[in-house]
């Protein structure tokens, strides 16, 4: 993937009221004079709002903390998760491609993008609603394959899993993330080997599940 | 095997609650002023007692770390950070502490927090992690909100105050150094040591950069004892260690276990065993995908635990088991690595830099068997190259997994370039 801005770039960038607010609130976070270091926090927050990064975006990012452009440009380039041209208005995949979700089956659901959205990846769907990449270890192997959606990942897929979610995501529905399996986090599927005092009483789905189900944010400012 | 009494993360799976008087019901934040009273110089010395190793893959003894702080606070602050960055593939254990037992690791910050004369701590977290931030800002809103955190935290005296920061998506900035850099809001490309951060870290001042578990499993250690931290493993391999087992097993999970539990043990107990059997085992890489892999022959005795994997050409790294089984295509799983490596190279280093893109070009050849066999030795010396000759560990990191794959599989390798029909010969490759 080339990590050099679009082409096409809008005119200018501004940040929602909300959004600016809690800018502000971020950068107090650091000691004073070091307010850049809240540039990967700030452009994510961007990226979140307009659903990838442009370059009006970082550039009002960089006089916000008061960074020579160039230093935010940098940034923006060097981290993997900007996405510097547009992804799929609806949702963009990101398949965990690494060894352990290899050795699972993630080159299965690389086939059910590379047949539903697009033959390559970060190439938008001929709706344009969504687009797809393999990334490096998302860090939940114990549950591979998996793929991550916006701000949740989806677990323990197959295939038919993964067909199924993108069919409810073009319905415009939110799918539940989690383990695809029937396992509430990433204890053994064959039953708890550890811990299982108490473990009858449990909610239905673990903290993060119920997080994403009550805030219905799973895919963040991405534009409907 | 480690009776759950024994565990640190007794809510590693978030069947119960995770808020703060859950927490507390379990143990945490119990006493915490009183243990921070007792002084820094007690708690450095419990921690080095304990015999704790850095769990985020190096095994550093943590207390010896800690000392390397300076003793007293200068003009410059001194500050805490946690490196969240959990990206080594494999690796899903920090993940399940943050999200399910986030309390463990605010009081550890805590704690460490004034054991090195920090009133700041920073928590570093991968930026794909967003629930798992989520969570752990919540538990941080809940402690500043019943004084655990801020000024006279917990009602020790001290005050600290902890900040969620994160990543966006690469690998580099596990490493420390380039995750100060990341956290100045600069490129992740590691610096040149010395200086280390105990004298110039974070905006120039002196700071420690521990992992999630090695700051989570402090208070603990510290009410319970040194000597029950210690007696637990081989000496010099103390403790309690979070597992997490991927691959080709029945039951992949995560689990808090005794250090230097035989990796058998491990799967079978834990894991459902190794998919078909322990006979269908091919080879475990025992921790996070920089270490070597290991074949069968070793896997039957193998202990989990630094030194016993690192007298054995492996390592226990993060304690990330990718297990698999004989029908899995072993070379295609560590081209796969290879390909990792250069897509996280931060293109500091010239020999990382060029060396991983190259490396994967000929593992990839390897996978389908167009090569020469000299290009075996050709790969092996080119390993050697980039090893050693980086700022950072990353060179190695990308060097070690294809030493171990020719260590091990080197038949399997020629069998494969064998049976090419395509063969290259090596004079129209050089």
């Amino acid at each position: 993937m080339n990590r050099r801005f679009a082409t096409e770039q809008p005119e200018s960038f501004a940040f929602t009221d909300a959004n600016a607010e809690w800018a502000r609130t971020q950068i107090r976070n650091y000691p004073p004079g070091r307010q850049a270091s809240a540039v990967i926090p700030l452009l994510w927050r961007a990226q979140e709002q307009e659903g990838w990064l442009s370059r009006p975006a970082v550039e009002t990012v960089a006089a916000m903390l008061d960074m020579p452009a160039i230093r935010a440009y940098e940034v923006a380039t060097f981290y993997f998760m900007f996405h510097l041209h547009p992804v799929g208005s609806i949702a963009h995949i990101q398949i965990c491609g690494t060894t352990s979700c290899m050795l699972c089956g993630a080159e299965d659901l690389v086939a059910v993008c590379h047949d539903r959205i697009a033959s390559a990846p970060h190439q938008l769907s001929v709706c344009g609603k969504f687009s797809w990449e393999e990334v490096e270890c998302l860090g939940a192997c114990a549950n591979a394959p998996m793929v991550q959606i916006g701000k949740d990942y989806f677990e323990d897929l197959t295939a038919d899993h993964l067909t199924e979610i993108i069919d409810r995501l073009a319905g415009g529905k939110i799918p539940r993330p989690g383990s695809r399996s029937g396992r509430y986090s990433s204890e053994p599927a064959t039953g708890l080997t550890t811990l299982a005092a108490g473990a009858g009483e449990r909610p239905a789905e673990s903290p993060a599940v119920r997080r994403a189900l009550e805030c219905g944010d799973t895919l963040f400012g991405m534009p409907q | 095997m480690l009776a759950d009494q024994d565990r640190v993360f007794t809510n590693l799976y978030g069947m119960q609650d995770i808020g703060l008087a859950a927490a507390r019901s379990r143990g945490h934040w119990d006493r915490t002023a009183d243990l921070i009273a007792r002084g820094r110089e007690w708690i450095v010395d419990e921690v080095k007692a304990s015999g704790l190793r850095g769990r985020g893959g190096a095994g550093f003894p943590c207390g010896l770390k800690w000392s390397f702080m300076p003793e007293a606070t200068g003009d410059r602050p001194h500050y805490l950070v946690v490196n969240a960055d959990e990206s080594e593939p494999g690796t899903c254990k920090d993940r399940e502490i943050m999200r399910h037992d986030p309390h463990t690791l605010i009081e550890g910050c805590l704690i460490a927090g004034f054991a090195m004369g920090a009133e700041t701590g920073y928590i570093y977290i991968r930026g794909e992690y967003i629930r798992e931030r989520e969570l752990l800002q919540t538990a941080i809103g809940e402690a500043y909100a019943a004084g655990l955190l801020g000024a006279d935290a917990a009602g020790s005296g001290w005050r600290f105050d902890l900040y969620c920061h994160h990543g966006a998506g690469a690998y580099i900035c596990g490493e420390e150094t380039a995750l100060l850099e990341s956290l100045e809001g600069k490129k992740g490309m590691p610096r040149m040591k010395p200086p280390f951060p105990a004298g110039a870290g974070l905006y120039g001042c002196p700071t420690t950069v521990n992992n999630v578990e090695t700051i989570a499993v402090v208070p603990t250690i510290l009410r319970r004892g040194a000597d029950w931290f210690s007696g637990i493993g081989r000496p010099n391999n103390t403790g309690t260690k979070v597992y997490a087992i991927s691959g080709h097993v029945n039951a992949p999970c995560v689990v808090e276990e005794s250090m230097s539990i035989p990796m058998r043990e491990l799967i079978d107990r834990h894991c459902g065993g190794v998919r078909g059997g322990w006979e269908n085992l091919k080879a475990v890489i025992p921790g996070g995908a920089s270490v070597p892999l290991l074949p069968k022959s070793i896997c039957d005795d193998a202990i989990m635990d630094f030194d016993w994997l690192m007298q054995n050409k492996s390592g226990l790294g993060t304690a990330a088991l990718i297990v698999m089984d004989q029908s899995t295509d072993v070379i295609r799983a560590i081209w796969r690595l290879s390909k990792f490596y250069k897509h996280e190279s931060c293109g500091q280093c010239t020999p990382c830099r060029e060396g991983t893109g190259w490396m994967m070009r000929v593992m990839e050849r390897l996978v389908t068997g167009d090569a020469d066999p000299a290009e075996i030795d050709m790969l092996l010396d080119v390993t050697k190259q980039v090893e050693g000759h980086t700022i950072c560990a990353l060179g190695d990191a990308a060097a070690w997994p294809i030493q171990g794959l020719i260590r091990h599989f080197r038949d399997e390798i020629e069998d494969r370039i064998a049976a090419s029909p395509a063969r290259t010969p090596l004079a129209a490759v050089a």
